[in-house]
């Protein structure tokens, strides 16, 4: 197995008393898709949430190619090469949905005050190029013909392909998929799990969190089941299918 | 003349006060209401050092717009932590600071009594004393501010504003510092209202702290609602009709003591019309509403 890019060891975080994270440990390998299963309230949202900075642990610890990241601020580790989606969604509905991709293009001269005044044309040119990568993007994904609607007036699954999009944008090694497949169309999520499939053969490492197991089984490399906050289980797709405790879990 | 000169002047001046809260109210989403503490600040640092060191016009509104730029970060930086409606608070307590800094500090600036006898400007050696000349030099400002507020807004850096305004989380996820990002604009908003200051110290050589009060700070918040949060355009709109629109009373004829009261019913009665029937104003893009309100 090649090395872990991301790590995180000894996990745990509570609120209000329910366990969300419980001594959690796992590793994200390079080049790989990972699966992140378990029931709801499980804590899957949780461990993103932690591993991109929006909840400070209660102990252990993040590494990042072998950096400790723990309790750095989201934008922070965000400009280090991770990048996510949310369950919720998010996008900045009003913008337009190239606007939302050229949001997420990281160190961007032109986002820095003294470069919208004093060295405007190092700006307006990295801009220029941001466009075409972001418009290659969303041609990609399918969404060209909406790039200049806001973000609100894109269909569900568009969308969710708009926040893929906003990822690639991010050039981030390692991406965290929060259900980017849930409630989405049967064709659209063919396409959505390609471009996942596409960013891991471009050497990404991706964690995909979600509840459609036929999904995980077909996308991903490694899965681990968690529940409680713990990890039960982890293996290939197939090994964790057939594990007893996975099993268990799901009955119920 | 003389007349239209002077509302003219002070339409310039309340262009520049909502132009500037605009960016940090309008483009990036945080209510304040301690303009007027920053336009204060202008106001008296042109004042005390023409009246004091005799310092020329430029000089004044260098040093008015780095002591107010100052200030500015220091009222930005509750914005980190706290949000929202705890965030006007916070603006309001500094500007109620501020005007009783300016009331009750009186050795330094005549409290309540004022400030008289500001000089007027001279620029390169040119005295400006007449209301043309005035004109000019706020028109100016008017026209520079605006040039800096849509460059601003135009290039990648306002578009993160946007994104702060519409939701922190993506922008941090997208690996904005959104806490660098709020202080900035407010130093640079802060330093804008102080060369309103600036300019109207000078104009009116006179100045107290009844300018630069809580009331002050919602009338420039209205100029910036009721013209539309957001647009380039809304505020300069929102300006001239909430300027020129008391003024009409006066050709009712009503008696200026009746007037007065008048003026604030109208004012009242405007914000709460506008934010009942057109919370964007009239060129606006972004309502002030609970973030739920508008999911
Ligand atoms: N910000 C929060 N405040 C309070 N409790 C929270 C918060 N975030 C998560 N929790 C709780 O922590 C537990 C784990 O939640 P989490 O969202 O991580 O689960 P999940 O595995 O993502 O579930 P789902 O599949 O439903 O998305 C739940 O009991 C949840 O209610
Ligand atoms: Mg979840």
């Amino acid at each position: 197995m090649s090395e872990a890019i991301l790590k995180v060891t000894g996990l745990s975080k509570s609120f209000d008393g329910v366990r969300a994270l419980s001594d959690l440990s796992c590793d994200l390998c390079r080049g790989e898709i990972l699966g992140l299963i378990g029931p709801n309230g499980a804590g899957k949202t949780t461990l993103f949430n932690v591993v991109t900075g929006f909840i400070a642990p209660e102990g252990g610890k993040v590494s990042l190619k072998s950096t400790d990241i723990t309790g750095l601020a989201p934008h922070r580790l965000a400009n280090r090469g991770i990048a996510r989606t949310f369950q919720d969604l998010r996008l900045i509905r009003q913008l337009s949905a190239l606007d939302n991709a050229l949001l997420s293009f990281r160190d961007q001269p032109g986002e820095r005050l003294g470069n919208v005044f004093f060295r405007a044309r190092r700006g307006r040119e990295h801009e220029r190029q941001n466009r075409q990568e972001a418009i290659r993007l969303l041609e990609d994904a399918g969404i060209a013909e909406k790039a200049d609607d806001p973000a609100e007036d894109l269909s569900y699954g568009q969308q969710k392909l708009l926040s893929l999009v906003c990822c690639l944008a991010a050039r981030a090694e390692v991406v965290l998929l929060d259900e980017p497949v849930a409630g989405i169309a049967p064709e659209m999520k063919e396409k959505i799990l390609g471009m996942i499939r596409d960013l891991r053969d471009n050497g990404k490492s991706v964690v995909l969190i979600e509840h459609d197991l036929d999904a995980v089984m077909q996308t991903c490399d490694r899965v681990v089941f968690m529940d409680a906050g713990a990890k039960v289980s982890e293996g290939t797709p197939q090994e964790v299918r057939n594990d007893p405790k996975v099993i268990e879990a799901y009955i119920d | 003349m003389e007349y239209l000169l002077h509302i003219l002047i002070l339409i310039g001046i309340y262009v520049i006060l909502s132009v500037s809260l605009n960016l940090i109210a309008g483009h990036t989403g945080l209510l304040s209401i301690a303009h007027a503490a920053f336009y204060g600040v202008g106001g008296y640092v042109a004042a005390l050092m023409a009246l004091k060191f005799n310092s020329p016009f430029l000089v004044n509104i260098v040093c008015a717009i780095v002591l107010s730029g100052l200030l500015g970060a220091l009222v930005g930086i509750p914005s980190l932590r706290i949000r929202d409606d705890y965030f006007v608070i916070a603006t309001f307590a500094f500007q109620v600071i501020a005007f009783s800094v300016l009331n009750n500090w009186v050795s330094f600036t005549g409290g309540p009594m004022g400030l008289p006898g500001i000089p007027q400007p001279t620029i390169f050696g040119l005295q400006v004393s007449s209301q043309l000349g005035f004109l000019v030099l706020v028109g100016v400002f008017c026209a520079l501010t605006l040039w800096v507020i849509h460059r601003i807004v135009r290039s990648p850096f306002g578009r993160v504003l946007k994104a702060i305004r519409e939701d922190e989380v993506f922008a941090q996820a997208a690996g904005k510092n959104v806490a660098a990002y709020k202080v900035l604009v407010f130093v640079i908003g802060a330093g804008m209202a102080a060369v309103a200051g600036v300019m109207y110290a000078h104009y009116i050589s006179f100045i107290d702290p009844t300018s630069f009060t809580v009331m002050e700070s919602i009338f420039i918040l209205s100029i910036v609602i009721i013209g539309g949060a957001g647009s380039l355009w809304g505020p300069v709109v929102g300006a001239v009709v909430l300027v020129v629109l008391p003024e009409l009373l006066r050709f009712v004829g009503l008696p200026s003591s009746v007037a007065a009261n008048v003026r604030q019913i109208i004012y009242g009665g405007l914000l709460v019309a506008f934010m009942m029937w057109r919370p964007r104003g009239f060129l606006g893009e972004y309502a002030f509403q609970g973030k739920e309100a508008r999911e």
